[in-house]
């Protein structure tokens, strides 16, 4: 008699609400901890990198940067010839691997039959899927030799230009920087095709086909419509890629030449930051493998920049956009 | 699940051995760690030695400095180093060492028309080579060695090692001994700064670039050359004399070498006075505490490599290894008399 039904109701409506409000507090914490452990494990990656290379990092400081020696022997150490092979093969590899996923990605959704796009979408992303030492193998067994072959043929013709030239003349050994920025394109071809392909698609249909209508061809519906609409995802496919190319370690160690060399020709043999630690680390002790774990930590703050790199263009562009 | 399997199947090997009469009394484990040049025979040592006595051997090939490393932090009975430890490291830590077995290193070489065991070399100008300042097969200096030869007139691609290895510490050691010019300007170690030339990584990395690369010359472990069907070099030894990579001038350099004024077997076998001795001959060496906290074990470890020294001379040379001469083997015995706690 005393009690009403309704409050009964509310208060068992009060608790199951608080009862909610508390699972819900609890998820909250559950995914904040998710995120903060990537967070950590990052920031633990990082440091301890920077830890195990203090005695080189600061022992050496600015001579670790701005050297090209790698001398074992003497425990003289110079980061900069695997920076340098590091950053040259993905810029090859970039060259080739954009405008290659550029093209098959339009041709996917604007021009293939339909009967097509998957049985293709579908080995390049089987592409994706193949271990790294795979392509190593590949491209050491049968790559280097077929480029052993065309290499004097790039040094006759390419070598000839004045200035580009420089780059194709060397020793025609077939391994080298061109042959892993090659290499390390087929590899990253087909993260940066995925993304293409997906964003491609999320273009409204309305906007082509107004501009068809305008009298368009296609490429200009591409270059007008597409690629604006879609840009800043397309971006970041490519970093994506250049991601992976930076840190890529065995099939580069196969292809590379592993020789601590700063050259003008892309011919030539060389080293990366990835690829020397690989190579390197298991025989190393003392002064030698702080060294390595120091190129480690480069790595982390060369990957990072690049990172900063593609937020700071993607901001350009939004501020361009919206202007 | 899986203790309980092993168990059983330890049971059963115990019980074959006893069934066979020629069983220890009870199994032990002992565990190595170290170089990966000694890790094909040790697998195979361990399984025969396995076979005959129930004490298995397990041994992980994680290069010499993690065998050191282990070694040093006692988690393993033995370590393996193709480089041997110095005098003050050894007595720090209380440690021994000793060789386990013969390797020879070879000049391999990629010349189109010149047949394996047709090219001599002799280290000064190997060191020159490899220094880059002969760049070129039709080199005066290499016509001079090999008169009769024709040797084509194209640059010489250098092969090298790109990982630490005790290969390349073996073959730059040889070059510093032969080369003064080598020792000062690039010296010895399991990696070194090399001036001219690619890196493979692994025996089969450099096997694999000479295979390909036209006019190369590299330097391998004597059984990658002969499996690869690679051309290799003869050289000229310090006695003057051009000898063949084979096992009797492996072994005549392991003989020859100064072992009774070694202490503690801290001698690289390069370059090795003997008539008939390869100049590049390498060996590993086994790493073990004198006064170990697991005496029982470490009484297994040495009865291991004892068996390695007798009965394991055939699995050895199957591999293309060469097993320690007997006056070798000898003074390793009087060693472990001498130094080891029984």
């Amino acid at each position: 008699m005393s009690s009403n039904p309704a409050i009964i109701e509310t208060s068992r409506i009060d608790r199951r609400s608080s009862a909610d409000a508390r699972h819900d507090a609890w998820f909250r914490r559950l995914l904040k901890a998710c995120a903060l452990l990537v967070l950590a494990a990052l920031l633990g990656a990082a440091l301890s990198t920077l830890w195990g290379g203090r005695e080189v990092l600061f022992g050496q400081g600015l001579h670790f940067l701005t050297s090209d020696a790698w001398n074992p022997v003497t425990d003289d150490y110079g980061a900069l010839a695997p920076i340098f092979g590091t950053l040259v093969t993905s810029v090859v590899a970039l060259v080739i691997a954009v405008p290659l996923s550029f093209g098959i990605a339009l041709f996917l959704t604007e021009i293939a039959p339909t009967w097509l796009r998957g049985p293709v979408a579908t080995a390049i992303e089987l592409l994706a899927s193949i271990p790294s030492i795979i392509y190593g193998m590949w491209g050491l067994f049968v790559f280097v030799p077929f480029m052993a072959r065309i290499e004097p043929g790039l040094s006759a013709t390419l070598g000839r230009i004045p200035l580009l030239g420089k780059l194709f003349d060397g020793p025609p050994i077939g391994l080298g920087l061109l042959t892993a920025g090659i290499v390390l394109a087929v590899m990253i071809l087909p993260f940066i095709c995925s993304v293409m392909r997906e964003v491609f698609q999320t273009v409204p249909n309305r906007l082509k086909e107004s501009s068809y209508a305008l009298g368009s061809t296609t490429w200009e519906v591409v270059w007008d419509i597409v690629l604006p609409y879609t840009r800043s995802a397309v971006i970041g496919g490519i970093f994506l890629g250049l991601g992976r190319a930076l840190g890529e370690t065995m099939a580069v160690t196969f292809v590379l030449g592993n020789a601590y060399n700063i050259t003008s020709s892309l011919l030539m043999p060389g080293t990366s930051i990835s690829s020397s630690i690989a190579n390197e680390f298991n025989e190393a002790v003392g002064t030698h493998r702080s060294a390595l774990i120091a190129l480690g930590f480069l790595l982390f703050v060369v990957t990072f920049v690049v990172l900063l790199i593609s937020r700071l263009m993607l901001r350009q562009l939004a501020r361009r956009e919206g202007a | 699940m899986t203790t309980m399997h092993r168990n059983k199947l330890r049971l059963l090997a115990l019980a074959t051995s006893l069934a066979l009469g020629i069983g220890a009394a009870h199994a032990t484990d002992i565990t190595g760690a170290g170089s990966s040049f000694v890790y094909p025979v040790i697998s195979k040592w361990s399984a025969a030695y396995a076979e005959k006595t129930g004490n298995r051997v397990n041994y992980q090939s994680i290069g010499s400095g993690g065998g050191i490393a282990q070694i040093k932090a006692g988690t393993v009975d033995f370590g393996a180093s193709d480089m041997p430890l110095d005098e003050a490291t050894l007595a720090k830590f209380g440690l021994g060492q000793f060789p386990d077995v013969i390797g020879g290193i070879v000049p391999a070489y990629n010349v189109a028309g010149i047949a394996p065991g047709k090219l001599v070399l002799d280290g000064q100008v190997l060191a020159k080579i490899f220094l880059g300042q002969i760049s070129n097969w039709s080199d005066p200096a290499i016509a001079a060695l090999n008169p009769g030869l024709a040797l084509p007139s194209t640059k010489i691609t250098v092969v090298h090692r790109s990982d630490g290895s005790g290969t390349t510490f073996n073959f730059s050691d040889y070059l510093s001994k032969v080369s003064p010019e080598w020792k000062t300007k690039v010296g010895e170690g399991t990696a070194v700064n090399w001036p001219t030339g690619i890196g493979g990584k692994g025996n089969e990395g450099v096997s694999a670039y000479v295979k390909q690369i036209p006019n190369s010359i590299g330097y391998v472990e004597y059984a990658y050359a002969v499996q690869n069907k690679l051309g290799y070099a003869r050289m000229k030894n310090a006695a003057g004399k051009v000898v063949n990579p084979e096992t009797a001038s492996f072994q005549a350099a392991a003989a020859t070498a100064d072992w009774s004024h070694a202490k503690n077997f801290n001698l690289l076998m390069t370059n090795a006075p003997g008539a008939d001795a390869w100049p590049i001959t390498a060996t590993s060496w086994v790493i073990m505490y004198k006064q170990p906290k697991n005496a029982a074990n470490s009484k297994v470890a040495l009865d291991f490599f004892r068996y390695a020294y007798s009965d394991g001379k055939s699995a050895a040379t199957a591999l293309d290894y060469v097993p320690l001469p007997a006056s070798l083997v000898n003074q390793i015995e009087g060693y472990w008399k001498a130094e080891f706690k029984r």
